[in-house]
């Protein structure tokens, strides 16, 4: 019993010991974490302070408003509103299938509409919230709004949406915005204002969007946010305001653009008119046209591929992307530099065979009238449009000056005007070819480029840039669409300055003769006489004739024997009143035959409505819809038509 | 009369370390309510956890260590058979097989072994003549490897490895040699790289990130960056309860059970930390106490397991959260959410304050 007891004093001993060890270890353990506690919060708090805020504060970007574009008199031509859309961020949804059927039992979502979310969705980052529906109504949003519990990562959003409240007119001038895409990252990277971009959804893509997207877009404000793990905002800390875009005046009449759209009709052409004075663009047409709200939100593959293949290609701007030969309009320019270097100054005059050849050749350039004009001079040659006049004067003023002089003009260059992706057109000369063909020049070029032939192409924004230069006598002025800037909150308002783009030294003698013979064009006698009839304006003009195949030799042009597409292509430039033009235009109308009958009467309703303030007569008696290229004429000109009317 | 009942009913209680247990526990309803984000039906769950707990707790204050001692062996049985029945028909969640259903019930063996096997090594000594010899250790070794390996299997390596630190110390109590404690440490060392081997990838991967969480910092190494930069800005004072900003804007993950510390330390700050580390060190060296005046081998040993036990909880989740401890899964014991760590651990208490309390009655 001692011993037990004895055991039993010094086996608790020992235990009291171990654990007296064990309360030593236990409190230089919990020392050890006061001391990591310690490091952390006292030593290191600065630093994890910093790292806390930096948790917590995130910079959210406010997306400013979008400027609006405004026609001269204040139509709007763009603007933005509110729509709410229902978005799904795919990052944050297992079953994405399985959540787009229950929401379609909330929301109607069409297969179109899936389609368009499938192809955002492969250009959008996956953390991104794509839009599944938009332009949800009330009773949809609110729907949805009581359900949203149900479907973690779909929301509804109210977004700003652009929109065209005038669809299809003018939509070549106003363009489109549509979701910025990886190649316009690069670009705005390149720019140098991607942060701008940040929450921004939308650039402009084409016309004066594009173009002006900088004045546009305005600057984006910032809010600092705290928010949450999650990436919720809780609360605003501070915040700077955005700068909204600025709002566009454009120098575009709206009734105007859709009295020049509608004159087009069915047909397919361009049409540009220009105040020659200030270079201000007074209409600008490219017809057929399209819709731009369909880009907006990213567009449908059916419409898509609608508009993309069609053989009407309404995608095209065609005032500065469609190059087509000028043929006669091109007459005038020659013929200035023909005076301009002492050439066929009256009272020169030929006795005009109805052909021209090359000496020591037997190849015959043909007039469009076989029987040839008689004697003509050099106003006459304009008014009755004589090629072989200009045959023999392009031979021997050369290319070089051809081409040297003409060019001031705006011929094979870019006008400037304020939309993206001009073409520069094509004014040919033997450096050009022997690059282009590795092929000398022939003088039978040269022949053929002064009927405005050969490979001479243009665009019609210049063809009415060139005819607003000749109607300013060989002012140049710099074209725009837009006259006025209004910033946002200043309010102030910058107008958009004229700007002589190239003065061209022309005799004042010179241009009279020129000018002369573009008034004739539109008289009794003048192969747009139809045009000018009736007008109470006097019109300069000049009617053209471009080959769309080329027509062999002893050949007869029968038009009705080709197929539609393969017609010439009709053209006609324009200015008036011709004492003091106020507007100078040209027009293309694609397979429409004459210039005279087919271009000129879209001008001169353009011209009427312009200077008279005209309606046009409506087209109330329609009587041959197989056939409405023919119609044109009649409308316009009750009396009868000459017979040189029907031709160049 | 009614004093009197009063006085009965907690005559197994003891009153220091309910004082102690009773201030942690509102320390952690606080913790929580701001933890869930002010989610006042969290607190009222965690409320009726520790009732629940509480009642276990008198239950176990109220058996005598003797009658304990004889429930050891049984009970160590039925907690490895649960085990095997886990590992064949366990039911499995978040890739680990704890739990197994039987009719309603949904037991995790793993939290009876918890009380199970220093019981029962505790028993296992109790009964040895003299000194424990060699054969006496190795067997204890035994008794405690195979549950150790079961819980490690499932896998729970938090659990697992708090069951060997506590039967360790029933061992080490029991007198067990220092030079095998240096032997076993430098076996241990030598040993590292094999074990290393049969950890799951999860596991050494926490391991790695421990050394340097910014290796993945939105993944494994997410809950160590963001817990300590929760510890590290909450300062010498701390943001102010329900201020935390990594807390109350989700930055912390699991902020309700194993990482409720972050949201202690960044909410109360370093003096916070100093008074929880207080309190947690009078609860220790209160179980010390009573292990040292404790008049069974059974008893006193049993004490001492169960206070170092709960020592290296609290140890091993703070050192975690602060980030010099790998990510284990385990619990502030007494803080975290949670039902069932809550009910193991007050149990274990009223074992404590059984030995405590019966003690006169064993004299004689």
């Amino acid at each position: 019993m001692r011993a037990e007891l004895k055991n039993f004093q010094h086996e608790q001993y020992y235990f009291r010991l171990r654990l007296g060890f064990t309360a030593l270890v236990v409190l230089c353990l919990f020392g050890l974490l006061a001391t990591r506690f310690f490091y952390l919060q006292v030593k290191q708090y600065n630093h994890y302070q910093t790292l806390a805020e930096k948790n917590r504060i995130s910079l959210v970007p406010i997306v400013p408003n979008r400027g609006l574009i405004l026609d001269k008199n204040g139509v709007v031509l763009a603007h933005n509103f509110f729509v709410y859309t229902l978005e799904i961020t795919p990052s944050k949804i297992e079953n994405l299938e399985a959540t787009i059927a229950e929401v379609s039992k909330l929301v109607e979502v069409s297969s179109l509409d899936r389609k368009r979310f499938n192809k955002l969705r492969d250009e959008s980052r996956n953390f991104e919230s794509v839009p599944i529906r938009t332009h949800l109504n009330e009773v949809e949003a609110a729907s949805f709004a009581v359900n949203h519990y149900r479907f973690p990562g779909v929301e509804i959003k109210s977004r700003l949406y652009r929109h065209y409240p005038l669809g299809k007119l003018g939509a070549h001038i106003v363009g489109y915005i549509g979701r910025i895409n990886d190649k316009d990252l690069i670009n705005l990277e390149k720019d140098g204002v991607l942060s701008n971009y940040k929450g921004s959804d939308h650039v402009g893509k084409s016309g004066i969007e594009q173009f002006y997207e900088t004045q546009l877009h305005g600057t984006t404000g910032f809010q600092q946010v705290e928010i949450d793990a999650d990436g919720r905002a809780v609360r605003v800390l501070s915040s700077t305001a955005p700068v909204p875009g600025s709002n566009l005046v454009l120098s575009i009449d709206s009734k105007l653009q859709e009295i020049a759209e509608t004159a087009f009709g069915e047909r397919r052409g361009a049409l540009v008119a220009i105040n020659p004075k200030t270079g201000e663009v007074l209409s600008y047409v490219s017809q057929p046209s399209f819709d731009p709200n369909l880009f907006v939100d990213g567009i449908d593959v059916d419409n898509w591929k609608l508009l993309n293949e069609s053989l009407d290609k309404p995608l095209i701007n065609r005032p500065i992307r469609g190059v087509y030969p000028p043929g006669s309009t091109f007459k005038p320019f020659v013929a200035l530099a023909g005076l301009e270097y002492g050439k066929r100054a009256p009272p020169y005059a030929i006795n005009d065979a109805g052909y021209f050849s090359l000496p020591n050749s037997t190849h015959r350039y043909r007039d469009w009238k076989p029987s040839g004009h008689g004697i003509v001079d050099m106003q006459k040659a304009i008014t009755i449009s004589c090629d072989t006049f200009f045959y023999g004067l392009a031979l021997e003023l050369g290319i070089d000056r051809l081409t040297g002089f003409v060019r001031h003009f705006g011929f094979g260059g870019k006008t400037g005007i304020d939309i993206q992706g001009e073409n520069g057109g094509l004014l040919p000369t033997p450096e050009w070819k022997m690059r282009r063909f590795k092929q000398p020049w022939y003088q039978g070029e040269t022949v053929i480029v002064g009927i405005g032939q050969g490979y001479t192409l243009t665009t019609p924004m210049q063809l009415a840039y060139a005819t607003a230069t000749l109607a300013n006598n060989g002012i140049a002025m710099k074209p725009h669409l837009v006259t006025q800037i209004q910033k946002a909150i200043t309010n102030e308002n910058l107008a958009v300055p004229f700007v002589v783009q190239d003065r061209v030294s022309i005799k004042p003698e010179n241009i009279d003769i020129i000018k002369r013979g573009m008034v004739d064009v539109t008289l009794p006698g003048g192969t747009a006489a139809s045009v000018g009839a009736n007008a109470g304006y006097s019109i300069a003009a000049k009617t053209g004739t471009a080959q769309v195949i080329g027509i062999k030799q002893n050949a007869k042009y029968n038009a009705s024997a080709i197929d539609e597409r393969h017609r010439d292509h009709a053209l006609f430039v324009a200015y008036a009143p011709a004492d003091d033009p106020t507007i100078a235009l040209a027009v293309i109308v694609e397979n429409g035959g004459h210039g005279g009958s087919a271009a000129g009467p879209i001008a001169r309703k353009v011209m009427d409505y312009y200077l008279l303030g005209k309606l046009p007569i409506p087209e109330s008696t329609k009587t041959d819809n197989k056939k409405p290229r023919d119609s044109g004429v009649s409308i316009v000109t009750p009396q009868t038509t000459p017979e040189e009317e029907l031709h160049d | 009369m009614i004093s009197k009942l009063f006085q009965q009913f907690f005559k197994h209680i003891d009153s220091f370390l309910m004082v102690c247990l009773f201030s942690t526990l509102m320390v952690g309803l606080f913790m929580l309510y701001s933890a869930s984000g002010q989610n006042f039906s969290r607190v009222y769950a965690q409320g009726i956890n520790i009732i629940v707990a509480f009642c276990f707790m008198w239950v176990a204050a109220n058996i005598a260590p003797n009658q304990l001692e004889r429930m050891a062996l049984p009970l160590y049985l039925l907690g490895v058979v649960l085990l095997i029945g886990v590992a064949l028909f366990g039911h499995i969640s978040h890739g680990a097989q704890r739990w197994l259903d039987i009719g309603p019930m949904h037991i995790q063996p793993s939290e009876i072994m918890r009380i199970a096997v220093p019981m029962m090594l505790a028993w296992y000594f109790s009964k040895q003549e003299g000194k424990p010899r060699m054969v006496d250790f190795a067997t204890g070794a035994l008794l405690l490897a195979v549950p150790v390996a079961l819980i490690m299997k499932q896998p729970d390596l938090g659990t697992s490895l708090l069951v060997a630190a506590s039967g360790f110390y029933i061992l080490f109590l029991a007198g067990l040699n220092w030079k095998f404690l240096l032997g076993g440490t430098v076996l241990f060392t030598a040993l590292t790289p094999v074990f290393w081997s049969m950890l799951h990838s999860y596991q050494r991967r926490r391991i790695e990130i421990l050394f340097d969480p910014t290796q993945d910092p939105l993944g494994s190494g997410y809950h160590t960056i963001q817990s300590m930069i929760a510890i590290g800005s909450g300062g010498s004072a701390g943001k102010g309860w329900l201020n935390g900003t990594q807390t109350q804007l989700d930055f912390l993950p699991e902020r309700t059970t194993d990482f409720i510390f972050a949201v202690f330390s960044e909410e109360f700050g370093f003096l916070g930390n100093l008074l929880l580390l207080t309190l947690f060190s009078l609860i220790i060296m209160r179980g010390l106490v009573i292990a040292s005046q404790a008049q069974s081998t059974f008893s006193r040993l049993l004490a001492g397991s169960i206070t170092l036990t709960f020592f290296t909880y609290a140890f091993v989740n703070m050192g975690m959260v602060s980030g010099i401890l790998p990510v284990v899964g385990v619990p502030l014991p007494l803080i975290s959410y949670g039902g069932t760590s809550m009910v193991t651990i007050c149990l274990s208490f009223g074992i404590l304050m059984s030995i405590q309390t019966h003690k006169k009655l064993v004299a004689t």
